[in-house]
């Protein structure tokens, strides 16, 4: 890079929050032009330094100089106005605004300075959905009537609003499908080709290589490594500095088939489908056994696991467990019979941000715990914190409210309330959405031991290298319907990837 | 912090992550200056009470006045903090008061003395939560709207039942709650009853199933949902817990006052609102506490006799009241981004 001061300079930024340094001192340099990876742990700080960068925070300590001038960045619009944008971990449209409302809120166009022009904002938005590779999405609708990875593009849109000269992303390609990552990997060589900077936060390593320049590791708060070259720093190094130790990062053995294949069938479905959503569906899971369904975001894999749940009521079909049938649409029926949901949106779905671990834990096993509605508490603690530590929470303080954990200790504590009912059929819809590498290769043996212990497994995930490693067997859908049911052994990535977006068996 | 290494997941799970300590005591401290605020503005109010009206306000029998009368709207505050902690609103708690207090003391009502009084006041109450809980939970009616419908229709049949005339009570029984001889230890049997509503009102939203699934239904209806809790069956026992406890207010009421009356309970649900939102709890469901909430219902009541002592008129009171209102919530907001 030339010798000019780098486009943005962050240098000894701390943050606490009650009881927690999330930053103790981070260093970062961005130059014009470039991708920048930010690389940490869950809780590792990531997404409260690139806050402090947003405006949206203030730092406790530490300078930040904007093309070599030193700035205070009071506030969001203040962020703004230099020309930074962000796209949040938590998507913070609002539902109840249309597509170009969200994409222009606080800077509507206007004439007369009051009257918003409506029509101005629709022009302007559907040329940045056009940009964006996403002309089909409509400005005039509502964005809660989007799919998650619409409303993704969607706040990609509202970032590009903006005339920018450095845009954050934290794990925007969370909630996207290969395609979709593909689109905006090449958004991002285009912003980067015009001169725009990058940075980009993900725990996917792949992508850091692909189109990563220079990398900043973070751990606990601090920058151990800094300007790392992406693209020629071995993997192993890079996940040694995240972690402090080395991971392996496979996948738990799978037992002998045979066993499994014998036991009689925990889970059947008949014949379900949801018009609109799914054609008619069959499968069957087997104590101990892991089915993974692997499809596109939006090909009907969370509205099958949601039925099979009764959290949407089925146009046809059944489910049953241990050949009994459940009563349709009902999920107190299903989780009495011993189903568990760990949902795609745990934000929305899952969570209660404002009560403690513990109880975000426990909600689903309160009887458990209870004598004719009498809570014990130091049973359900004792309970709470086994289930932290088995899947390494951080912090592992059970009794911190879940809003202040970082986005993949959230994700456990959903983890965490099922693995503490201790049901008898997972359903696990992308569980390991913004997950670390070290912790998700201890979900992964977490899952696998469950399953030996006699717990049926399905699991839907985008990523097609998890639903090939951990599950046995591989249901492919594309659009609602199953086109094709294989051992996992027998399929690679490139083949589910061909068979996901033609639905031609190819051999 | 030092350098904080992770520690080994499989061995020695007792390192104790950055800060678990001061993490712990800050949620402590938090809840500690909520409460303690809220005692603070009691201190005062007794301490301006006492230096303006020295004798009359620290007379035994005022302050045995104003617990009594803080006891109607206190057990109604308990059932209206389990509802707004669960997202919801009960605008006609009121209403209920009134139409509970008047079919208690009709004359055939009064027949069947003690236990006909009570039994009918605390079964009107839950008869109309059970309207509410009903419309909300299974017709899916909007709170709001349900229960002001339910007020406008209460407070007409109440009008209906009495003719807008004073029903006296004439079970002596029932009289005989009121009076000093069955004062315990010189605390009115009314308040004994609003201490006893607060203990288990407190004991079901801190240590049952009952108060844990109220308080999910009201942070995250869809994820208490799709934990397996039935929140419209919780929905529904909400609006009934809120129901039984304006029975049993409405019973209180006629106790003290000696007679039912349409006109009861006039503006209950703002009081017992506004002491909700006072002593901490989120309109917007999903946090709150009793204690609070009954702190708040002292503090009003507190307020309401220094006025009456010192002779102001009720508009100044109101707009004392509304001023604390904003002054609390205020308090609340920076105590809750400063710690
Ligand atoms: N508002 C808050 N209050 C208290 N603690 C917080 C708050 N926000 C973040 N933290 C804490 O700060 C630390 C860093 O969190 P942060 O969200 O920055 O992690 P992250 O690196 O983005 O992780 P992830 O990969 O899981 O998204 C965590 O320990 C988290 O619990
Ligand atoms: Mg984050």
């Amino acid at each position: 890079m030339a010798p000019e001061p780098p486009l943005l300079s962050m240098s000894g930024i701390t943050k606490s929050f009650p009881g927690v340094r999330a930053l103790d001192g981070v260093d970062l340099d961005v130059q014009a032009g470039e991708v920048h990876c930010l690389l940490g742990q869950n809780g590792a700080g990531k997404s409260t330094l690139i806050k402090v960068l947003a405006g949206a925070h203030q730092p406790d300590t530490g300078t930040i100089s904007w093309r070599g001038e030193d700035v205070t960045l009071r506030s969001p619009i203040a962020a703004m106005r230099l020309g930074i944008a962000t796209i949040y971990q938590e998507l913070d449209l609002v539902e109840h605004l249309s597509v170009a409302e969200n994409v222009h809120l606080g800077h509507e166009p206007t004439t007369a300075g009051f009257v918003v022009r409506g029509r101005a904002a629709r022009a302007s938005t559907a040329e940045l959905l056009q940009r964006l590779g996403h002309p089909e999405i409509d400005p005039g609708r509502l964005v809660g009537d989007l799919s998650a990875a619409h409303q993704q593009i969607v706040s990609m849109a509202r970032a590009l609003s903006h005339d920018v000269r450095l845009i954050v992303m934290d794990e925007p390609s969370a909630a996207l499908d290969p395609d979709e990552v593909d689109n905006l990997f090449r958004i991002v060589g285009d912003l980067t080709a015009a001169g725009v900077a990058v940075v980009y936060i993900s725990h996917r390593l792949e992508e850091i290589r692909r189109i990563g320049d220079r990398v900043t590791v973070l751990k606990d708060g601090r920058a151990v490594a800094r300007g790392l070259p992406a693209k020629s720093t071995p993997t192993s190094e890079v996940v040694s500095l995240m972690t402090g130790r080395n991971v392996e990062y496979v996948f738990p053995p799978r037992p002998d088939t045979p066993r499994v294949a014998a036991a009689e069938p925990v889970l059947t479905v008949e014949n379900l489908s949801r018009r609109g959503e799914f054609a008619p569906l069959d499968l069957q899971v087997r104590p101990g056994e892991i089915v993974g369904l692997a499809g596109l975001v939006g090909s009907g894999r969370s509205e099958i696991l949601e039925t099979i749940y009764g959290a949407r009521k089925p146009d046809t079909g059944r489910v049953l467990v241990d050949g009994k049938p459940l009563r349709p649409g009902s999920v107190r029926a299903a989780v009495r019979a011993g189903l568990g949901l760990a949902p795609e949106e745990r934000k929305a779905q899952a969570l209660l941000m404002l009560e403690s671990v513990t109880r975000n834990v426990s909600v689903s096993s309160m009887s458990r715990f209870a004598r004719a509605g009498w809570i014990d508490r130091g049973a359900e603690l004792g309970a709470a914190r086994a289930a932290v530590r088995e899947l390494s929470l951080r912090p592992d303080n059970p009794d911190v409210p879940v809003r202040t954990l970082s986005g993949g200790n959230q994700q456990k504590a959903v983890l965490a309330r099922w693995l503490l009912r201790g049901c008898r059929v997972l359903l696990l819809d992308e569980p390991t959405r913004g997950v670390d590498v070290g912790a998700r290769a201890e979900l992964y043996a977490v899952v696998r031991r469950l399953a030996d212990e006699g717990l049926a497994v399905l699991l839907v995930s985008s990523e097609v290298p998890e639903v090939l490693g951990l599950a046995d067997r591989v249901l492919v859908l594309r659009e609602g319907s199953v086109v094709h049911t294989a051992p996992a052994r027998e399929l690679d990535e490139h083949r589910v990837l061909d068979l996901v977006m033609e639905g031609s068996p190819a051999s | 912090m030092t350098q904080n290494v992770s520690p080994p997941r499989d061995s020695a799970p007792k390192v104790p992550s950055a800060g678990e300590q001061p993490a712990w005591r800050a949620v402590l401290f938090r809840a500690d200056v909520r409460t303690l605020s809220l005692l603070g503005v009691l201190a005062v109010l007794i301490l301006i009470g006492g230096l303006t009206k020295p004798d009359q306000f620290l007379d035994t029998r005022n302050l045995q006045l104003v617990l009594t009368q803080a006891s109607v709207i206190g057990v109604v505050t308990v059932g209206m903090t389990f509802v707004i902690i669960s997202g919801g609103i009960d605008l006609s708690v009121g209403a209920i008061v009134a139409l509970a207090s008047v079919w208690a003391t009709t004359v055939a009502t009064q027949e069947y003395g003690f236990a006909g009084i009570l039994f009918t006041a605390v079964l009107v109450g839950l008869g109309c939560g059970l309207v509410n809980g009903v419309l909300i939970a299974y017709g899916g009616m909007v709170p709001f709207i349900a229960t002001l419908a339910m007020l406008a229709s209460a407070r007409g049949l109440a009008l209906q039942i009495t003719d807008g005339r004073t029903q006296i009570v004439t079970v002596d029984s029932v009289l005989d709650l009121g009076e000093r001889d069955a004062y315990v230890l010189g605390i009115p049997p009314l308040v004994l009853v609003f201490a006893a509503v607060t203990v288990v009102g407190w004991l079901v939203l801190n240590r049952t199933t009952f108060g844990r699934r109220s308080v999910a239904v009201g942070g995250n209806a869809e994820a208490a949902r799709l934990a397996g809790i039935d929140v419209r069956r919780q929905r529904l026992y909400l609006y009934l817990l809120s129901g039984l406890c304006c029975g049993i207010a409405a019973f209180l009421l006629i106790v003290l006052a000696g007679s039912g009356q349409n006109t009861n309970g006039n503006l209950y649900e703002l009081d017992a609102i506004a002491a909700a939102i006072i002593g901490g709890t989120l309109l917007t469901g999903g946090r709150g506490t009793i204690v609070g909430s009954v702190l708040g219902v002292l503090i009003f009541t507190t307020i309401t006799n220094i006025f009456a002592l010192n002779n102001l008129q009720t508009d100044v009171q109101q707009i004392a009241k509304g001023a604390i209102i904003v002054a609390a919530v205020l308090v609340q907001r920076r105590t809750a981004s400063t710690t």
